[in-house]
This record gives C-alpha cells, structure tokens and sequence, in this order.
C-alpha cells in the first residue's frame, strides 16, 4: 500500500465527511440534508403517495379504522372510547408533529434548547410568567378527573407511539433544517399546549402602559382619553337586560383614591405580548329566521395565520359519541365543531385576568416580603434553561402569595431601570380542568348537556354559541373571572397587604348568557358581554365594530341560509369606516388642493366602503386615519415615557364625533389652537403624500397594500403563502389583516341530516413537500367552503374515501 | 469491464449500506469497493464519483420527479437561494460524487502500484 497517498485522500475524505455532516463549516450539513435516503428527499412526498396501512398497537383495547378523504381528513371509528383518542394522537404526529412539538417547546420556555440564545428573553419570559407552573398545576387537576386522565394517557400514547416508530428519515424536514430531534410526548405537553392558548387568548393585558398613561396625564386628561364606556357599544348580551344582584360584593381598599388611582409612578416595562385582535366572530340564527326553520350555527375564530395550520380537521367516533371538527394538535378532543345533535363554538373573551402587584421584599436576596404588616417568606422556583451549543442559565425566580415576581432586578425585559418588583396574578395559574370542557361538549345532546359541559371553562374566557336539533340557541360569555371593583386590574397595584387582591370569583350562575331570545339569533365579536349595569367591572376596551355590524345584519335578515352565512363570514364591509368618513369628507379643506390630492380626495369619496380585493378606498382611508391619529395625539404623547397607553382608535371616533372641538385636536406646540378642520386637512396632506409613493410601488389597491399571508412558523419564505388576494380588515367581518385572521370558518345547520361546510388556510399535512401542504389557501382566499362530511361507518365505499389505516392489538 | 462492474459495486453497496446506516457509509461503501477491486488511483476516483454521481442524482431525480418538483422548489431557495430543481439535484448527485471518489481514491492506495519502477 502507498501509506503517504492512502493518509492523505483518507484525511481529505474525513474532513469532507465531518464538513458536510456538521454545521462547523456550513450553515447545513450539507451531507445528511441531501442524501436521497436520509434528507430532505424524504420529505418529497410521491404525488400518488399511499397513506393505507395496517397497523397493530398493544395500547389498544379494540380495533380503529380511520378512513382519509380525498382533503386527507381521517374519519375515525373507534370500538372502544380511549381507543379514539389513541389514534387522535398517533394522527396528530403523523401529520404534525413538529407544530406540535414547537409549540409545546415555546410554551414551556425552552426555545433556547433549539435555537440558542436569541430565544433566552422569551424563555425567561414564559418561565418567569409561570407557564410550566400553571400547566403543572392543571395537570394535577387533569390527573385527578378519572375519565380525562384516561383520555390523555389515550392520546399521549397515540403520539409516543407515532415517535417511538420514526426512523431519522422519516423526520419532518423541519427537524433535520434545524438539527433536533423530537422528544416524547407526555400529559404536561398537552396541559402546557392548553395554557400556550390561554397565554394567546387571556394572556394580553396594559397594566404597565396604563400605569405609566394614568401617572404622566393629568386626571381629567386621562378620563377623556381612556372613558370607561364605548358610544358604539352593542354588548355581547343586548342593552337592557336585567343582572341579579351580585352575591360576591367587592368593595376597593380604603385607599384605593391615593395609593392606586393617583399613584404617579412609572414603569419601563415593555412586553412581549399576544396580539391583541386575537378574537374572533361567531353567531347562531334560530330556526325562526332561517329558510329551513333548523337554526344555524357560525364561528370564525382570528388568530395568527401560520403553516402548519392551528387547526386539523378530523371526525372522531364511538359508541358514545360522533365528533366532527377543528382539533388542536396538542390536545384531544374536538375543540369547534359539531356532533349528531348540536354545534359550539368559541369567541375570546378578553377579559382582565392578568394583574401585577408591586412586591416590598425585605432585600435583594428576595428572601422575604412585606405582606399583611408582617415579612413572609417567598418560595424560590430555579429554572434551568437549556442553551443550544452554551451552557445552561439558571433563573431563580420568587413566588408570592401573588403568584411569580415576574419582573425584577435580574430580569426586566426590555426595562431600563431594574429598580422594582412585579409579581403577577394570571388565573391560568389556577387548577383548571379545560379538557373536560371538549369532553362533554363532543358529546352534549342538548342544551342541558351544554350548561353542564361549560362550566369547566375556568380560563381562558371565550363566549361561547350553541344550537342544536332541538332547535335551541344560546351564548354565553363564559369563565372562571375575578369579581372585580371599577378600575381593579387597570393599573399595577400595590402587593403590601391583601387589600388588592381579587375578592372572589363570578359565582358561575351570574356569567352573561343568553338562551333562545326573542331577537331569534345570538352572537359575539369580542365585544363586552354587557352594558354597564352588570354589577361586576368589566374593563374598559373592548373591540366594538365587528359585533355592531354583525348585529346591524341579523336584525335584518330572514329565511337564512347556509350561503347567506358564507358571505356574512366573508362579508369586507368596513363599519368604522361608515362611522368616520364623513369626519373626513366633511373637514378637508377643499380649496387649494394639488391633482395627487383633489385624485385621492375623489377615491376616498366614492368608495363604496367595501374592503374589496382591488378597491383602493381603503387603503387611502386607512393611512388618512393612521395619519389623523398621530396628529392629533402625537404632541401630546411626546414626551410621554415609552410604553405609555395609546387611545383606542374608538375613542378618537366617538370623542370627535360628539365633540368637533375635542381637546386634543390642538397641536400644544404651536400658539394657535388648531381644529378639526386643521388637523383633518393636515392629515390628508401627509396622507396624500404617502398615497402617491404607494400608487408609484404599484401597492395602491387593497389587497396589495395589506399584504395578507401565511406564514410558516420558522418565517422561511418559500414555506409561506405569501401576498393572498383578499380583501377584509381589522373592522370587517372578514378579518383578514396582514399576518393574522379567520384561521378556521366553519358553518353548521342544524337540519336533521346536518349540513356544515368549513375552511382554513392550510392543509391537512405540516409537510411542506406534500401536495396536502396548504391547498386550502386558495380556496379560503376565495371565500369558498368545503363541504364538511360526518361519515357514516357504512359509507366505507363513498368514492371520497382514498385511504384506509387500521388499528388493532 | 472492471471499470463497470465496480462502478455498479459501489453503487449497490452505497445504496444497501444507507437503507441501515448514515449517509457517510457510501464513503465505507466507496472505499471497500476500491479496496477489492484494484484499479488505477486515478480510475477508482473515477468509479466512485460517476457511481453516486449517478445513484444520488439519479434517486433524487426520481424522487422529485414523483413530488412534481414540489418541495425541491422551495428547499433550493433555502438551501442554495435560487429557486432550480435541477440544481439543487445537481448540487446532490456532486456532494455524494465527492465523498465517494475520495473515499474510492483512499481504498485504491490499498494496493501496491501495478508496476514496479524498476531500480
């Protein structure tokens, strides 16, 4: 042998190997990502791929056959109860298991373990917010409930059995981009999956903003730009209905004038939050007004707008019960959707169920705090965040009676000054048991089996619309709440004493609802639940034109039918556009306008209102809004500390349409007062000059302006939707915004043989190289439905079957 | 004649190896097959490279072809920031060409030269 030659091309071998199997060199292992049997060409699904398979678990108690449509929907049919949510978990992994897994990683605060240490502030973040403890704590209460820990045990199961099965070509491709593995699954996961919803949903809140507003303005100032009541309210529950008396009396500290409502201290907190139009629509019509005399039952809910898709479509059946709908991977259950008697689904609540409490420890060791005028000790929490590629951090974190100093001189965010403590109190922290909820709901038989079911909806608060064959309707805006005195919540409060703390909770029989009115129909558009009289505070911003315009077009329509509900979901009709043109068209000083701006002037005009695809009025109103606002609260705010409460843009609205001569028109700056006018025309100069840079990009008309799309999870465009034609807006029925919306729209007439349809922008597999990917996008873009398909066990030859798996041991 | 046969040697070899093994056990598969089959340094480099050349090429040809180029499209844009196919097969069929002709080059100098110089 020729040793000197054989060395050298076997080092140069080696060193190619180790290049391309590691990220040392490359940003990919270029090796392993392309190998035709390892890598990403494994993840080229066959065009004509065969998902039939026979398949034998020693979990299950008796046989399962999941049928797949042609939209790969499985249609499950299980013998035996448990044994459906086995295969629920099992098909969950199947067709996303990296969503699954993410999300669960985000939730947990362990994102550094995958993506380093940019992920460090949001993990510390999560962890010092109290997600594992909140989820722990449900898992408790989920382990204690005989039938849910059977059901979880089922499905975690499902998923294990899914993973232990995966060969390392098998992974989805996001695993081998990014370099992990995935973990095995557990009853936590689920419970911490549940409260990454309740984080979504009822984790928003603006205590620190509305501190810092409430300390730098005046007070007379600050009731103008925060009122507690909205004009264009049209409530959840309608006006005039009467509240029993409140069993839980809350009364404020003694205080509560000096220390909390004139407190003027301020915070630079700045934190990471949930969108804030997380909500939704939904609505049900009784049989009194639709063509079939059935009721009929809508929901869209709006969250992010991500690839894999939130939701996944399946049918799930037993001798007990027959489910058809959108699922959480994550979780069992079917969590929107119908069965053989009735249909349910959910709106956000977005009611106040996060506040922070100033907490006096004794010194920075954190050990003790001042508490009921006496010090008492806290417990200490370490939590262990992983570091991919360093090493760990440790995050010792101090738990109150109030719950976790969340914010404090180690960790502040983005806070410039570590100088205090917050401790916050989430009712997520609370035992709740959510999987019951969808438990008895799947099943529910009539309204009856509804109320009973609903209850175990502690957090996070959704209002939740019902129908059923017995031809009732009902909502209800339920939760577990704290009972709450006015302003309680608002501000950060004092943690000294237990003068502050919540008082009790809503007893379950005063939460607002609504059982078959005499106006024929229920909805909510996460509007507040009820006027003013309810006697427990509600907040004091809520979105308000959704739920007006959806109301304005019930009253008014009759012999509805299931295609009457599918124009209303999609329905771009811009209410507060309705309400606040005519401030505009009526103040722009008309004299003296250049071409660009008599042109914009006219689209603006005869603009039909509609938020259409191509119409280009909505774009020009919404920068001449965007424009209007900062005019006139700009001068005002500038020197504001950052983080400061911004109005709402309801409040711009009604202000200036009771009052033309609203305070804050005036630009404090200049000696003159300035009007409505001025500021109106000033704001369509800006506005015009931004239009004409818009028109020159070719970005003029709507659809092109607001850029809808759907993004993939990591961002990377070419596994995105991007630039979607269609229509909608934040004020819309039709919630289209740029990178949030209708994820999933589903409508469910009641008729005898049940009649539902449905859509979300996705697809049925989270394989990016799969035909199944995201071919609902277009579809959904489109406004069009898919005809939902509960299916018969004797329907196995339907010609829309395509594939058949089956379970046994 | 030898040329070939360890030409589909070191294909079938590459390709059995990674139904069980990692995607480097073509560089082991290169190298056995140079190491029995004695040829030129030169020509066995050859071998090894034209044998996945083809094989990885070939499979992801196959492969993508059956996926309507689906996720090719995308993972090229991500992998090589131009939107190809053929590329992105390209850029595998060389990768595994690479790592098996300097495997094969390795096994080659197994053997003493075919001639000796002469003194």
């Amino acid at each position: 042998m020729r040793l000197l030659p054989f060395l050298i091309s076997a080092a140069i071998t080696t060193a190619l190997v180790v290049t391309l199997n590691s990220r040392l060199l490359l940003p990919e292992p270029l090796g392993s990502l392309l190998s035709p049997q390892h890598g990403i060409w494994q993840n080229a699904e066959d065009a004509n791929v065969d998902f039939n398979a026979d398949l034998k678990f020693p979990q299950l108690t008796g046989k399962v056959q999941v049928y797949l449509d042609d939209r790969l929907v499985p249609h499950v049919f299980a013998e035996k109860e448990n044994d459906v949510y086995f295969v629920q978990g099992y098909l969950h992994a199947k067709f996303r298991l990296w969503q699954m897994e993410l999300q669960t990683l985000a939730a947990a605060g362990r994102a550094s373990e995958i993506i380093g240490d940019k992920a460090l502030n949001h993990d510390r973040e999560f962890r010092r917010l109290g997600m594992v403890y909140a989820a722990e704590n449900s898992l408790k209460e989920m382990e204690a409930d005989t039938v849910i820990k059977a059901e979880s045990d089922a499905y975690t199961a499902g998923v294990n059995a899914y993973i232990d099965n995966l060969t390392e070509s098998q992974l989805p491709i996001e695993y081998k981009l990014i370099g992990y593995y995935p973990e095995r699954w557990s009853n936590l996961k689920s419970a911490l999956f549940l409260k990454y919803m309740s984080y979504d949903l009822a984790g928003h809140d603006d205590d620190f903003e509305m501190t810092n507003a409430k300390s730098y303005f005046s007070d007379n100032d600050f009731n103008k730009l925060f009122p507690l009541i909205q004009d264009s309210l049209d409530p959840i529950i309608p006006k005039g209905t009467v509240y029993a008396k409140p069993k839980v009396i809350v009364t404020p500290p003694a205080n509560v004038d000096s220390i909390y409502f004139n407190n003027k201290d301020i915070s630079d907190i700045n934190e990471e939050k949930p969108d804030k139009d997380n909500g939704s629509n939904n609505w049900a019509v009784s049989g009194s007004k639709t063509k079939s005399g059935a009721p009929i039952l809508c929901n869209d809910p709006h969250l992010a707008l991500n690839l894999p898709s939130l939701w996944y479509e399946m049918q799930l059946s037993t001798p007990n019960f027959n489910a058809y709908g959108a699922t959480f991977p994550g979780a069992p259950g079917i969590i929107i959707g119908f069965n053989d008697s009735c249909a349910f689904g959910f709106t956000n609540g977005g009611r106040d169920v996060r506040d922070y409490y100033e907490i006096k420890f004794k010194d920075d060791s954190r050990q003790e705090y001042w508490f009921n005028n006496e010090w008492k000790k806290t417990e200490f929490r370490i939590e262990d965040i992983k570091i991919k590629d360093k090493p760990d951090y440790f995050d010792t974190v101090a738990y109150t009676i109030f719950g976790p100093v969340m914010y404090d001189k180690s960790y502040t965010g983005n806070r410039t000054s570590g100088d205090k403590y917050y401790a916050v109190r989430w009712k997520a922290h609370d035992p709740s048991d959510e999987l019951k909820l969808f438990n008895l709901l799947d099943r529910a038989k009539n309204y009856a089996d509804y109320s009973e079911a609903i209850v175990n909806l502690h957090t996070p608060g959704q209002n939740c619309v019902f129908a059923c064959k017995d031809s009732d309707i009902a909502i209800r805006a339920q939760g577990e709440f704290p009972a709450k005195w006015k302003g309680q919540g608002d501000f950060v409060m004092p943690g000294t004493d237990s003068s502050y703390m919540w008082q009790g909770m809503i007893p379950q029989d005063e939460v607002p609802f609504q059982h078959n009115p005499a106006r024929g129909f229920v909805s909510s558009a996460n509007q507040k639940p009820t006027d003013s009289t309810y006697p427990y505070y509600l907040g004091r911003n809520y979105p308000l034109y959704r739920g007006y315009f959806i109301n304005r077009k019930l009253s008014a329509m009759n012999n509805i039918t299931p295609e009457d509900m599918m124009a209303l979901q999609t329905n771009n009709y811009n209410v507060f556009a309705e309400m606040a043109r005519p401030i505009f068209l009526k103040n722009i000083k008309e004299d003296s306008l250049n071409d660009d701006e008599k042109k914009y002037l006219d689209i603006l005009k005869t603009w039909n209102l509609n938020n259409d695809v191509n119409e280009k009025g909505p774009t020009a109103f919404d920068i001449l809004w965007n424009k209007f606002y900062h005019i006139v609260y700009d001068d005002e705010y500038a020197n504001a500390p950052k983080n400061t409460m911004e109005p709402y843009e309801s409040t711009l609205l009604e202000s200036v349409l009771k009052d033309s001569t609203y305070k804050f028109l005036d630009d404090i700056n200049t000696p003159e007062t300035e009007t409505l006018k001025d500021d109106v025309t000033a704001a369509f100069r800006v506005a015009s000059v931004e239009l004409s840079k818009i028109e020159k990009d070719g970005k003029l008309e709507w659809a092109k302006y607001k850029d809808t799309h759907v993004s993939h999870l990591t961002k990377l465009e070419p596994f995105s939707d991007l630039h979607l034609p269609i229509g909608g807006g934040t004020y819309c029925i039709n919630a289209a915004k740029n990178d949030h919306g209708p994820s999933w729209r589903m409508i469910v007439s009641l008729t005898p043989k049940t009649e539902a349809y449905g859509v979300y922008p996705g697809g049925q597999s989270g394989n990016p190289g799969s035909r199944f990917y995201d071919n609902f996008v277009d579809d959904w873009v489109e406004g069009k439905y898919y005809t939902l398909w509960m299916m018969a066990k004797d329907e196995t030859k339907d010609k829309r079957v395509k594939w058949t798996m089956s379970f046994s041991n | 004649m030898k040329f070939i046969i360890s030409l589909i040697l070191t294909a079938l070899l590459s390709f059995v190896a990674c139904i069980f093994l990692p995607w480097w056990s073509i560089a082991i598969a290169a190298f056995i097959v140079a190491a029995f089959v004695p040829q030129k340094p030169f020509v066995s480099f050859i071998t090894g490279f034209i044998a996945l050349f083809l094989l990885w090429g070939t499979i992801a040809l196959v492969i993508s072809n059956n996926n309507n180029d689906l996720l090719a499209h995308k993972v090229s844009v991500i992998i090589l920031k131009i939107d190809s196919p053929v590329t992105l097969i390209i850029a595998t069929a060389f990768i595994g060409a690479l790592v098996a002709s300097f495997a094969a080059l390795a096994g080659s100098y197994l053997h003493k030269p075919k001639q000796q110089q002469a003194a």
